[in-house]
Protein backbone atom coordinates (compact mmCIF):
# COMPACT_ATOMS: atom_id res chain seq x y z
CA UNK A 1 0.00 0.00 0.00
CA UNK A 2 1.33 4.00 -0.37
CA UNK A 3 1.84 5.66 2.29
CA UNK A 4 -0.63 8.35 3.00
CA UNK A 5 1.20 11.55 3.71
CA UNK A 6 -0.19 13.98 5.84
CA UNK A 7 0.97 17.80 6.31
CA UNK A 8 2.37 18.49 9.84
CA UNK A 9 2.97 21.95 9.88
CA UNK A 10 5.34 23.60 7.90
CA UNK A 11 8.68 21.05 9.18
CA UNK A 12 7.03 17.73 9.12
CA UNK A 13 5.11 15.46 7.56
CA UNK A 14 3.09 12.20 9.36
CA UNK A 15 2.90 9.54 7.12
CA UNK A 16 0.58 6.82 7.98
CA UNK A 17 1.13 2.97 7.52
CA UNK A 18 -0.63 -0.04 7.78
CA UNK A 19 1.33 -1.15 11.38
CA UNK A 20 4.46 -1.37 13.61
CA UNK A 21 6.32 -3.79 10.78
CA UNK A 22 5.66 -1.47 7.67
CA UNK A 23 6.86 1.43 10.11
CA UNK A 24 9.63 -0.22 11.39
CA UNK A 25 10.68 -0.87 7.85
CA UNK A 26 10.06 2.53 6.51
CA UNK A 27 11.95 4.19 9.42
CA UNK A 28 15.01 1.64 8.95
CA UNK A 29 15.23 2.49 5.12
CA UNK A 30 14.87 6.85 5.69
CA UNK A 31 18.15 5.99 8.61
CA UNK A 32 19.89 3.81 6.09
CA UNK A 33 19.60 6.99 3.40
CA UNK A 34 18.49 9.59 5.09
CA UNK A 35 16.79 12.75 2.59
CA UNK A 36 18.48 15.13 2.43
CA UNK A 37 16.91 18.91 5.15
CA UNK A 38 15.54 15.96 7.32
CA UNK A 39 16.06 16.46 11.04
CA UNK A 40 14.24 13.83 12.94
CA UNK A 41 12.50 10.59 12.38
CA UNK A 42 9.93 9.33 14.47
CA UNK A 43 8.41 6.47 14.44
CA UNK A 44 5.38 5.41 16.09
CA UNK A 45 2.39 2.78 16.32
CA UNK A 46 1.01 3.69 12.88
CA UNK A 47 2.80 6.24 11.78
CA UNK A 48 6.44 7.46 10.84
CA UNK A 49 6.76 11.78 11.50
CA UNK A 50 9.63 12.47 9.51
CA UNK A 51 10.91 16.68 10.35
CA UNK A 52 12.79 18.52 7.64
CA UNK A 53 14.85 21.73 7.50
CA UNK A 54 14.15 24.33 5.83
CA UNK A 55 10.55 24.18 5.27
CA UNK A 56 11.19 24.42 0.99
CA UNK A 57 12.06 21.12 1.39
CA UNK A 58 9.14 19.29 1.81
CA UNK A 59 8.74 18.27 -1.73
CA UNK A 60 12.17 17.04 -2.10
CA UNK A 61 11.52 15.12 1.08
CA UNK A 62 7.88 13.57 0.10
CA UNK A 63 9.54 12.00 -3.01
CA UNK A 64 12.26 10.54 -0.52
CA UNK A 65 9.22 8.77 1.42
CA UNK A 66 7.49 7.30 -1.43
CA UNK A 67 10.60 6.24 -3.33
CA UNK A 68 12.05 4.56 -0.36
CA UNK A 69 12.23 1.07 -0.92
CA UNK A 70 11.90 -0.99 2.68
CA UNK A 71 13.21 -4.14 2.78
CA UNK A 72 11.14 -6.68 3.50
CA UNK A 73 10.87 -9.03 7.12
CA UNK A 74 11.90 -7.56 10.11
CA UNK A 75 15.33 -6.38 9.94
CA UNK A 76 17.77 -7.04 12.86
CA UNK A 77 19.57 -4.12 12.56
CA UNK A 78 18.23 -3.65 16.29
CA UNK A 79 20.04 -6.11 17.83
CA UNK A 80 18.85 -7.87 20.68
CA UNK A 81 18.69 -7.35 24.55
CA UNK A 82 17.59 -10.58 27.50
CA UNK A 83 15.51 -7.73 29.98
CA UNK A 84 15.83 -10.60 33.34
CA UNK A 85 12.30 -9.67 35.37
CA UNK A 86 11.34 -10.72 38.97
CA UNK A 87 8.07 -11.23 38.72
CA UNK A 88 6.06 -9.77 41.83
CA UNK A 89 4.48 -6.40 40.22
CA UNK A 90 1.60 -5.09 42.15
CA UNK A 91 -1.07 -5.67 39.16
CA UNK A 92 0.23 -9.29 38.55
CA UNK A 93 -2.83 -10.93 39.83
CA UNK A 94 -4.99 -8.10 38.28
CA UNK A 95 -3.48 -9.05 35.36
CA UNK A 96 -4.02 -12.63 35.92
CA UNK A 97 -7.82 -11.89 36.36
CA UNK A 98 -7.96 -9.24 33.39
CA UNK A 99 -6.65 -11.80 30.98
CA UNK A 100 -8.22 -15.35 32.70
CA UNK A 101 -4.80 -16.55 32.86
CA UNK A 102 -3.23 -17.84 36.56
CA UNK A 103 -0.34 -15.95 37.43
CA UNK A 104 1.86 -17.88 36.75
CA UNK A 105 0.89 -18.14 33.28
CA UNK A 106 0.97 -14.56 32.45
CA UNK A 107 4.52 -15.20 33.57
CA UNK A 108 4.93 -17.48 31.00
CA UNK A 109 3.16 -15.58 28.17
CA UNK A 110 5.32 -12.64 28.92
CA UNK A 111 8.58 -14.70 28.70
CA UNK A 112 7.46 -17.12 26.03
CA UNK A 113 7.80 -15.25 22.75
CA UNK A 114 9.85 -12.31 22.32
CA UNK A 115 9.26 -9.00 21.61
CA UNK A 116 10.11 -6.05 19.47
CA UNK A 117 10.94 -2.12 20.68
CA UNK A 118 8.12 -0.64 17.89
CA UNK A 119 8.94 3.00 19.26
CA UNK A 120 9.75 5.06 22.22
CA UNK A 121 7.82 7.76 23.68
CA UNK A 122 5.80 8.60 26.88
CA UNK A 123 10.03 9.38 28.48
CA UNK A 124 12.96 9.26 27.24
CA UNK A 125 14.29 5.43 26.40
CA UNK A 126 10.11 4.09 27.30
CA UNK A 127 9.68 1.81 24.69
CA UNK A 128 6.76 0.32 23.41
CA UNK A 129 7.37 -3.07 22.81
CA UNK A 130 4.90 -4.92 20.58
CA UNK A 131 4.71 -8.65 18.69
CA UNK A 132 4.53 -10.44 22.33
CA UNK A 133 1.77 -12.73 23.74
CA UNK A 134 -2.02 -11.70 22.47
CA UNK A 135 -3.59 -12.99 25.25
CA UNK A 136 -1.53 -10.22 27.80
CA UNK A 137 -3.37 -7.49 26.25
CA UNK A 138 -4.81 -6.03 29.08
CA UNK A 139 -6.58 -2.31 29.79
CA UNK A 140 -4.57 0.15 31.44
CA UNK A 141 -5.20 0.45 35.01
CA UNK A 142 -8.26 3.24 35.60
CA UNK A 143 -6.22 5.15 38.30
CA UNK A 144 -2.01 6.08 37.10
CA UNK A 145 0.56 5.88 39.66
CA UNK A 146 2.03 8.91 41.00
CA UNK A 147 5.16 6.79 41.36
CA UNK A 148 6.46 4.17 39.61
CA UNK A 149 9.42 3.18 40.17
CA UNK A 150 12.32 2.15 37.54
CA UNK A 151 13.03 -0.76 36.25
CA UNK A 152 9.34 -1.71 36.61
CA UNK A 153 7.89 -4.17 34.05
CA UNK A 154 4.52 -3.37 32.41
CA UNK A 155 1.97 -3.96 30.49
CA UNK A 156 -1.02 -2.05 28.64
CA UNK A 157 -3.09 -2.31 25.32
CA UNK A 158 -0.97 -4.79 23.15
CA UNK A 159 2.39 -3.07 24.78
CA UNK A 160 4.92 -4.55 27.06
CA UNK A 161 7.78 -1.59 28.71
CA UNK A 162 10.28 -0.91 31.74
CA UNK A 163 9.95 2.16 32.99
CA UNK A 164 13.54 3.97 32.56
CA UNK A 165 13.35 5.99 35.03
CA UNK A 166 11.22 6.64 37.97
CA UNK A 167 8.20 8.56 36.99
CA UNK A 168 4.25 8.72 37.09
CA UNK A 169 2.41 5.91 34.77
CA UNK A 170 -0.65 4.19 34.47
CA UNK A 171 0.47 0.44 33.12
CA UNK A 172 -0.35 -2.57 34.87
CA UNK A 173 3.22 -3.48 36.69
CA UNK A 174 3.96 -7.39 36.51
CA UNK A 175 7.58 -6.98 37.65
CA UNK A 176 10.87 -5.23 37.88
CA UNK A 177 14.31 -5.73 36.22
CA UNK A 178 17.52 -4.24 37.65
CA UNK A 179 18.77 -3.98 33.78
CA UNK A 180 19.77 -0.18 33.08
CA UNK A 181 17.75 0.40 30.09
CA UNK A 182 18.36 4.52 30.45
CA UNK A 183 21.80 6.23 30.95
CA UNK A 184 22.27 9.74 29.70
CA UNK A 185 26.20 9.34 29.89
CA UNK A 186 25.85 6.32 27.30
CA UNK A 187 25.96 7.10 24.11
CA UNK A 188 22.98 6.13 22.60
CA UNK A 189 21.43 6.85 26.37
CA UNK A 190 18.89 4.56 25.42
CA UNK A 191 18.80 0.41 25.11
CA UNK A 192 15.42 -0.51 24.27
CA UNK A 193 15.60 1.31 20.78
CA UNK A 194 13.11 1.33 17.76
CA UNK A 195 13.93 -2.29 15.96
CA UNK A 196 15.74 -3.73 19.39
CA UNK A 197 14.27 -7.52 19.89
CA UNK A 198 13.72 -7.79 23.27
CA UNK A 199 13.68 -11.57 25.49
CA UNK A 200 12.04 -11.25 28.86
CA UNK A 201 13.21 -14.01 31.15
CA UNK A 202 12.40 -15.13 34.94
CA UNK A 203 14.70 -13.92 37.48
CA UNK A 204 14.89 -15.36 40.89
CA UNK A 205 13.42 -12.97 43.87
CA UNK A 206 15.69 -11.70 46.08
CA UNK B 1 33.75 27.03 45.76
CA UNK B 2 32.56 29.63 44.03
CA UNK B 3 36.17 31.37 44.91
CA UNK B 4 37.76 28.94 42.86
CA UNK B 5 36.10 29.18 39.95
CA UNK B 6 36.47 32.88 40.41
CA UNK B 7 39.90 32.17 39.74
CA UNK B 8 40.34 33.26 36.76
CA UNK B 9 37.25 31.88 35.05
CA UNK B 10 34.25 34.05 33.90
CA UNK B 11 31.07 33.40 35.45
CA UNK B 12 28.08 34.48 36.04
CA UNK B 13 26.76 34.24 39.72
CA UNK B 14 22.69 33.92 39.91
CA UNK B 15 21.24 36.27 43.24
CA UNK B 16 17.85 35.50 42.23
CA UNK B 17 16.12 33.79 39.62
CA UNK B 18 12.30 35.80 39.16
CA UNK B 19 9.53 33.06 38.32
CA UNK B 20 11.71 30.61 36.68
CA UNK B 21 15.09 31.14 35.24
CA UNK B 22 16.70 28.13 32.62
CA UNK B 23 19.62 27.55 30.73
CA UNK B 24 18.79 27.14 27.09
CA UNK B 25 20.36 26.26 23.65
CA UNK B 26 18.91 25.11 20.37
CA UNK B 27 18.24 21.86 22.12
CA UNK B 28 19.36 17.89 20.95
CA UNK B 29 17.42 17.76 17.68
CA UNK B 30 17.10 13.83 16.23
CA UNK B 31 16.92 11.79 19.36
CA UNK B 32 12.84 11.49 18.98
CA UNK B 33 13.32 8.24 18.12
CA UNK B 34 14.70 7.22 21.73
CA UNK B 35 11.82 9.28 23.41
CA UNK B 36 14.02 12.48 23.67
CA UNK B 37 12.47 15.75 22.42
CA UNK B 38 14.44 18.79 20.97
CA UNK B 39 13.56 21.06 24.00
CA UNK B 40 15.63 24.19 23.68
CA UNK B 41 14.58 27.68 24.12
CA UNK B 42 10.91 28.63 23.95
CA UNK B 43 11.80 31.41 21.46
CA UNK B 44 13.95 30.02 18.93
CA UNK B 45 14.29 33.36 17.01
CA UNK B 46 15.36 35.24 20.21
CA UNK B 47 17.79 33.40 21.40
CA UNK B 48 19.57 32.91 17.94
CA UNK B 49 19.56 36.81 17.39
CA UNK B 50 21.13 37.08 20.86
CA UNK B 51 24.05 35.09 19.85
CA UNK B 52 24.24 36.99 16.61
CA UNK B 53 24.77 40.17 18.53
CA UNK B 54 27.43 38.85 20.59
CA UNK B 55 28.86 36.88 17.77
CA UNK B 56 28.61 33.67 19.56
CA UNK B 57 27.54 30.55 18.08
CA UNK B 58 23.87 30.80 17.36
CA UNK B 59 23.47 27.64 19.64
CA UNK B 60 25.50 29.25 22.53
CA UNK B 61 23.47 28.64 25.67
CA UNK B 62 21.79 31.22 27.14
CA UNK B 63 19.80 32.09 30.29
CA UNK B 64 15.56 31.87 29.87
CA UNK B 65 13.86 34.29 31.93
CA UNK B 66 10.39 34.28 32.51
CA UNK B 67 8.55 36.99 33.48
CA UNK B 68 11.75 38.54 34.49
CA UNK B 69 12.89 38.96 37.87
CA UNK B 70 16.45 38.06 37.42
CA UNK B 71 19.54 39.33 39.40
CA UNK B 72 23.03 38.26 37.99
CA UNK B 73 26.75 39.31 39.05
CA UNK B 74 29.82 39.34 37.06
CA UNK B 75 33.17 37.17 37.67
CA UNK B 76 35.31 38.75 35.07
CA UNK B 77 34.23 41.66 32.73
CA UNK B 78 31.28 39.81 30.45
CA UNK B 79 29.88 41.01 27.09
CA UNK B 80 25.80 40.95 27.74
CA UNK B 81 23.11 41.33 25.77
CA UNK B 82 18.86 40.96 26.22
CA UNK B 83 15.82 39.64 23.61
CA UNK B 84 12.70 38.30 23.70
CA UNK B 85 10.77 40.03 26.01
CA UNK B 86 11.70 43.29 26.88
CA UNK B 87 12.18 44.48 30.29
CA UNK B 88 13.54 47.26 32.49
CA UNK B 89 17.21 46.36 32.82
CA UNK B 90 19.99 47.72 35.16
CA UNK B 91 23.24 47.22 35.54
CA UNK B 92 24.66 48.23 39.47
CA UNK B 93 28.28 48.45 40.06
CA UNK B 94 30.20 47.05 42.40
CA UNK B 95 30.45 51.07 43.96
CA UNK B 96 26.16 50.14 43.43
CA UNK B 97 25.64 53.03 40.62
CA UNK B 98 22.56 51.98 38.75
CA UNK B 99 22.49 52.62 35.08
CA UNK B 100 19.76 51.88 32.45
CA UNK B 101 20.44 49.49 29.78
CA UNK B 102 18.86 48.95 26.13
CA UNK B 103 16.99 45.86 24.46
CA UNK B 104 18.98 44.08 22.08
CA UNK B 105 21.98 46.16 22.36
CA UNK B 106 25.78 44.53 23.36
CA UNK B 107 26.45 45.94 27.07
CA UNK B 108 29.03 45.74 29.20
CA UNK B 109 28.90 43.93 32.49
CA UNK B 110 32.01 44.56 34.55
CA UNK B 111 33.36 42.12 37.01
CA UNK B 112 31.45 42.76 39.89
CA UNK B 113 28.87 44.11 38.45
CA UNK B 114 25.00 43.16 38.47
CA UNK B 115 22.26 42.40 36.03
CA UNK B 116 19.17 43.39 37.67
CA UNK B 117 15.35 42.56 34.93
CA UNK B 118 12.19 43.96 36.31
CA UNK B 119 9.11 42.70 34.89
CA UNK B 120 8.39 42.92 31.17
CA UNK B 121 5.85 45.13 30.10
CA UNK B 122 4.59 42.76 27.02
CA UNK B 123 5.90 39.27 26.09
CA UNK B 124 7.03 36.47 28.65
CA UNK B 125 10.26 35.19 28.08
CA UNK B 126 13.37 36.98 28.19
CA UNK B 127 16.91 35.86 26.87
CA UNK B 128 20.21 36.71 28.62
CA UNK B 129 23.40 35.56 26.38
CA UNK B 130 27.00 36.05 27.27
CA UNK B 131 29.26 36.48 24.80
CA UNK B 132 31.23 33.07 25.13
CA UNK B 133 28.03 31.38 25.69
CA UNK B 134 27.29 29.59 29.26
CA UNK B 135 29.47 26.36 29.97
CA UNK B 136 27.63 24.27 31.67
CA UNK B 137 27.76 20.93 31.61
CA UNK B 138 25.86 18.78 28.42
CA UNK B 139 23.18 16.64 28.62
CA UNK B 140 22.89 14.27 25.91
CA UNK B 141 24.88 17.41 23.56
CA UNK B 142 22.92 19.79 24.60
CA UNK B 143 22.95 22.11 27.36
CA UNK B 144 19.23 23.01 27.29
CA UNK B 145 16.42 22.47 30.25
CA UNK B 146 13.91 19.70 28.75
CA UNK B 147 11.26 20.54 32.28
CA UNK B 148 9.11 17.31 31.16
CA UNK B 149 11.53 15.10 30.45
CA UNK B 150 13.72 16.30 33.57
CA UNK B 151 16.46 16.62 31.35
CA UNK B 152 19.59 18.89 31.01
CA UNK B 153 21.64 21.05 33.79
CA UNK B 154 20.52 21.88 37.14
CA UNK B 155 17.79 24.98 37.28
CA UNK B 156 20.11 28.23 38.26
CA UNK B 157 18.70 29.06 41.55
CA UNK B 158 20.01 31.84 43.89
CA UNK B 159 24.18 31.08 44.37
CA UNK B 160 24.56 29.21 41.12
CA UNK B 161 27.79 29.80 39.33
CA UNK B 162 27.62 29.90 35.68
CA UNK B 163 30.73 29.33 34.08
CA UNK B 164 31.19 31.38 30.59
CA UNK B 165 32.98 29.80 27.76
CA UNK B 166 35.72 31.23 26.00
CA UNK B 167 34.55 34.10 23.77
CA UNK B 168 34.50 33.59 19.89
CA UNK B 169 37.20 34.36 17.59
CA UNK B 170 34.49 37.15 15.56
CA UNK B 171 33.99 40.16 17.27
CA UNK B 172 30.20 42.03 17.45
CA UNK B 173 29.61 43.72 14.43
CA UNK B 174 26.86 45.98 15.53
CA UNK B 175 25.89 47.24 18.76
CA UNK B 176 22.20 47.27 18.46
CA UNK B 177 19.30 45.31 16.67
CA UNK B 178 15.93 47.53 15.73
CA UNK B 179 13.74 46.04 17.83
CA UNK B 180 10.41 45.34 16.21
CA UNK B 181 7.72 45.74 18.61
CA UNK B 182 4.61 43.35 18.38
CA UNK B 183 1.47 45.01 16.45
CA UNK B 184 -1.06 45.96 19.66
CA UNK B 185 -4.38 44.00 19.96
CA UNK B 186 -4.28 40.05 20.09
CA UNK B 187 -1.53 38.43 18.62
CA UNK B 188 -2.38 36.23 15.12
CA UNK B 189 -0.93 32.65 14.79
CA UNK B 190 -1.23 31.38 11.45
CA UNK B 191 -1.71 27.62 11.59
CA UNK B 192 -1.61 24.99 8.86
CA UNK B 193 -4.85 22.34 8.76
CA UNK B 194 -3.99 18.68 10.18
CA UNK B 195 -2.45 16.10 10.59
CA UNK B 196 -5.96 14.94 11.90
CA UNK B 197 -8.14 17.77 10.98
CA UNK B 198 -10.23 15.33 9.65
CA UNK B 199 -11.11 13.92 13.34
CA UNK B 200 -13.17 16.93 13.72
CA UNK B 201 -16.68 17.86 13.31
CA UNK B 202 -16.71 20.02 9.54
CA UNK B 203 -16.67 23.70 10.53
CA UNK B 204 -13.94 23.24 13.63
CA UNK B 205 -11.25 24.69 11.92
CA UNK B 206 -13.11 28.13 11.34
CA UNK B 207 -14.66 27.75 14.47
CA UNK B 208 -10.85 27.40 15.46
CA UNK B 209 -10.56 30.54 13.54
CA UNK B 210 -13.30 32.17 14.51
CA UNK B 211 -13.09 33.96 18.01
CA UNK B 212 -10.00 34.30 20.36
CA UNK B 213 -9.04 32.11 23.09
CA UNK B 214 -7.91 32.81 26.33
CA UNK B 215 -4.15 31.12 27.64
CA UNK B 216 -4.90 29.74 30.70
CA UNK B 217 -2.95 29.64 33.79
CA UNK B 218 -2.21 25.77 33.17
CA UNK B 219 1.07 27.46 30.30
CA UNK B 220 4.44 26.00 30.63
CA UNK B 221 7.31 25.06 28.20
CA UNK B 222 5.65 22.10 27.32
CA UNK B 223 2.57 23.73 26.29
CA UNK B 224 -0.56 26.34 26.78
CA UNK B 225 -3.77 25.04 27.72
CA UNK B 226 -6.52 27.49 25.65
CA UNK B 227 -10.07 27.70 26.62
CA UNK B 228 -12.85 29.05 23.95
CA UNK B 229 -14.98 27.39 22.01
CA UNK B 230 -14.78 23.89 21.75
CA UNK B 231 -13.67 22.02 18.83
CA UNK B 232 -16.32 19.06 18.16
CA UNK B 233 -14.83 15.79 17.18
CA UNK B 234 -15.97 13.28 14.61
CA UNK B 235 -14.60 10.90 16.24
CA UNK B 236 -14.72 9.21 19.35
CA UNK B 237 -11.82 6.88 21.40
CA UNK B 238 -7.75 7.90 20.95
CA UNK B 239 -5.13 7.51 18.46
CA UNK B 240 -2.36 5.19 18.80
CA UNK B 241 0.56 7.52 19.36
CA UNK B 242 1.80 9.48 16.88
CA UNK B 243 4.99 11.75 16.91
CA UNK B 244 4.04 15.52 17.92
CA UNK B 245 5.96 18.97 16.69
CA UNK B 246 6.11 22.21 18.29
CA UNK B 247 3.00 24.51 17.89
CA UNK B 248 0.98 21.57 17.40
CA UNK B 249 -2.54 22.35 18.58
CA UNK B 250 -3.84 19.18 20.21
CA UNK B 251 -7.54 18.15 21.44
CA UNK B 252 -7.97 16.29 24.23
CA UNK B 253 -12.01 15.08 24.62
CA UNK B 254 -13.00 18.31 26.62
CA UNK B 255 -12.52 20.00 22.52
CA UNK B 256 -9.96 22.83 24.18
CA UNK B 257 -6.64 22.65 22.43
CA UNK B 258 -3.22 22.59 23.87
CA UNK B 259 -0.77 24.72 22.07
CA UNK B 260 2.36 22.63 22.27
CA UNK B 261 5.98 24.57 22.97
CA UNK B 262 9.20 24.02 23.15
CA UNK B 263 9.19 20.80 26.05
CA UNK B 264 6.14 18.89 24.56
CA UNK B 265 5.68 15.41 24.13
CA UNK B 266 7.67 13.25 21.95
CA UNK B 267 4.41 11.82 21.21
CA UNK B 268 0.32 12.03 22.11
CA UNK B 269 -2.27 10.49 21.43
CA UNK B 270 -5.11 13.15 20.73
CA UNK B 271 -5.37 14.05 17.15
CA UNK B 272 -4.09 17.26 16.35
CA UNK B 273 -6.50 19.54 14.71
CA UNK B 274 -3.75 22.43 12.96
CA UNK B 275 -0.45 23.45 13.73
CA UNK B 276 0.89 26.78 14.23
CA UNK B 277 3.55 27.93 11.60
CA UNK B 278 7.23 27.69 12.19
CA UNK B 279 7.63 31.13 12.25
CA UNK B 280 4.64 32.23 14.83
CA UNK B 281 5.73 29.68 17.32
CA UNK B 282 8.01 32.00 18.67
CA UNK B 283 5.86 34.18 18.95
CA UNK B 284 3.72 31.89 20.57
CA UNK B 285 5.95 31.40 23.52
CA UNK B 286 5.68 35.04 24.52
CA UNK B 287 2.11 35.19 25.06
CA UNK B 288 0.92 34.91 28.40
CA UNK B 289 -1.47 33.34 30.53
CA UNK B 290 -4.53 35.46 30.93
CA UNK B 291 -4.16 36.61 27.08
CA UNK B 292 -6.29 36.19 24.49
CA UNK B 293 -4.72 34.95 21.12
CA UNK B 294 -6.44 34.78 17.54
CA UNK B 295 -5.51 31.62 15.06
CA UNK B 296 -5.29 32.22 11.21
CA UNK B 297 -6.05 29.60 8.60
CA UNK B 298 -2.76 29.65 6.12
CA UNK B 299 -2.74 26.50 3.90
CA UNK B 300 -0.20 28.63 1.70
CA UNK B 301 4.14 27.68 1.06
CA UNK B 302 6.32 27.72 3.52
CA UNK B 303 6.86 31.72 4.61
Amino acid sequence: MRPRLRRCGDGALLVELEGVDEVVALYDALVADPPPGVTELLPAARTLLVRFEPSSRKGAVESAVLGARPAGGRPGAGGEVTVPVVYDGADLAAVAELTGLTEREVVQAHTGSPWTVAFCGFAPGFGYLVGGDPRLAVPRRTESRVRVPAGSVALAAEFSAVYPRESPGGWQLIGRTGLRVWDVAAEPPALLRPGTRVRFTEAPRG
Amino acid sequence: MADALHDGCPALEVLATGPMTTVQDLGRPGRGHLGVGRSGAADRGALRLANRLLANPEGAAALEVTLGGLAARARGDLLITLTGAACPASVVDAAGRARPIGHQSVERLPDGATLRLGMPRRGLRTYVAVRGGLAVEEVLGSRATDVLAGLGPDRPEAGSLLPVGPPPAAFPMVELAPAAEAPPGEPVLRVVPGPRDDWFRPGALEALCAEPYEVTMESNRVGMRLRGRPLERSREGELPPEGMVPGALQVPPSGQPTLFLADHPVTGGYPVIAVVRERDVDQAAQIRPGQRVRFRLSRGEPS
